[in-house]
């Protein structure tokens, strides 16, 4: 592996301050599942590891009543998924979060890392766009909060300036007419990379759809958000006989507007039907989760 | 600059103190420095499992962990679990199903049965071969470990219904 330092922070001052002093090429070690096989392959030319895990507050995982969720961006896989009241509230988020590699992965890697390695295939990207999430980003000279559409900006690139660091995630707290899901298409049940991965929330009211949000990964250089596709659905009723062919509809306009590229996981011509299905099938789980949260309530 | 680096840490329940260079990973040191080569290195790269070890109770692949983030930490390998004169159950249970044929993988599969276990006493088989996903192993086609697994985790109910 390639030489560098290592310097381990206790506090977001700190780590602010060495931000903004140092002139090195320094990189923020979390869970370090992507960080350090790109180390070791030498495709990172990195001078300084900045360990951020413990520092408090980027540990934090909280709930409020009235932001609703922060996960601070060194927390683990594992402790998100294990907490019952994201379990029970933001069950499209465990859909996505649960997903990102097998157990040993799960306790180290974290969802501020997923987010922060900006690949286009992040499992966790659609799944926290469809939720309205927030990224919050601190340096010295104060705190910045972006969309999390809006972080990604080319594989493994993102909006974060040099003196900046991705302090939490803030989801904002659901109400009972929400409901999102996450799918991917793997070639194997467990630990893969998405073909691609879709995420989708909906809002239904008196039985009747008032909202929807659509976001894919793997199918172009960042995460891609779709904001105006679903005017068709607006005001539908869950129970109308044409909804199917309009989720058809969708899927299929969908897949005509995505730049997918071909690698070794699919071609993209396969990528470009998968999204057409995977659409589909996420706003009906979303729709579904949506009905059965209000039939408890 | 990459000034070495001297770290304190538990493993296995004994204290133990090593100097190592922050590009060092956990694996590397735990095996070449500390020669505590029981646990192995398979892909090198998060895939396999095989450098499974449990760092405060929670299960990582050891090539994924600089050496110098486990200041402080407790760990647990592979050396840690037989006895003075007896295997550990996981052990036994995988001799007994031969759950194993080269070997390589089953340091990882038997750490990442030890997390297991610990924290789900009564798993189904279904979450068996879940929390094994992230171990490969390229011999035995699974079936056998899956049935070590369920083999073990019977018998220490067994035990606690006594």
């Amino acid at each position: 592996m390639q030489n560098f330092d290592y310097i381990r922070v206790k506090s977001k001052d700190e780590l602010s301050e060495l931000l903004d002093k140092q002139n090195k090429e320094i990189k923020l070690l979390s869970g370090g599942t992507d960080l350090i096989p790109q180390l070791r392959e030498g495709k990172k030319d990195i001078e300084i590891i900045v360990d951020v895990k413990n520092i408090n507050e980027m540990n934090e995982l909280s709930f409020d009543n009235t932001l609703g969720l922060y996960i601070g961006a060194a927390v683990s896989c594992l402790n998100i998924c294990q907490d019952v009241k994201v379990k029970t509230m933001y069950p499209g988020l465990i859909d996505a979060i649960s997903l990102i590699g097998g157990v040993q992965i799960q306790g180290r890697a974290s969802v501020g890392g997923n987010l922060c390695n900006s690949s286009p295939a992040a499992d966790s990207i659609p799944a926290l766009i469809v939720h309205k999430s927030i990224c919050i980003i601190e340096s010295k000279d104060g705190i910045r909060e972006v969309p999390v559409e809006q972080f990604c900006t080319g594989p493994g690139k993102n909006v974060l300036n040099k003196n900046e660091f991705l302090a939490g995630i803030r989801v904002p707290k659901v109400d009972p007419e929400f409901g999102a899901a996450y799918l991917r298409f793997i070639p194997r049940n467990e630990m893969d990379i998405a073909v691609v991965g879709v995420g989708a929330s909906v809002e239904i009211k008196e039985g009747h759809i008032t909202t929807a949000r659509l976001a894919l990964g793997a199918v172009d250089a960042t995460p891609r958000y779709f904001d105006d596709v679903f005017e068709p659905l607006l005001g539908m009723a869950i129970n109308d006989e044409n909804l199917d062919r309009i989720l058809d509809d969708i899927g299929q306009s969908i897949s005509t507007r995505i730049n997918p590229i071909t690698d070794m996981r699919g071609s993209a011509e396969q990528r470009k039907h998968l999204s057409k299905v995977l659409t589909k099938r996420t706003l009906l789980k979303a729709i579904e989760r949506a009905s059965n949260q209000q039939e408890v309530n | 600059m990459n000034m070495k680096k001297f770290i304190q840490t538990s493993i296995n329940n004994e204290r133990v103190e090593f100097i190592c260079e922050p590009r060092d990973s956990l694996l590397s040191i735990l095996r070449e420095n500390l020669r505590l080569t029981g646990t192995k290195e398979g892909c090198n790269n998060g895939n396999c499992g095989a450098c499974n070890v449990i760092i405060d109770g929670v299960l990582v692949n050891s090539c994924l962990v600089l050496a110098v983030e486990v200041e402080g930490k407790k760990i647990e390998t592979i050396e840690g679990l037989a006895g003075k004169d007896d295997l550990h159950p996981i052990q036994n249970a995988f001799l007994e199903e031969a759950a194993l044929q080269c070997g390589i993988c089953t340091p990882g599969f038997i750490i990442a049965t030890k997390n297991l276990l610990d924290i789900n006493p009564n798993p189904t088989e279904q979450e068996i071969r879940k929390s094994l996903a992230g171990n490969l192993c390229r011999c035995t086609g699974y079936d056998k470990i899956v049935r070590a697994v369920i083999d073990v985790a019977k018998i220490s109910n067994n035990k606690g219904d006594e």
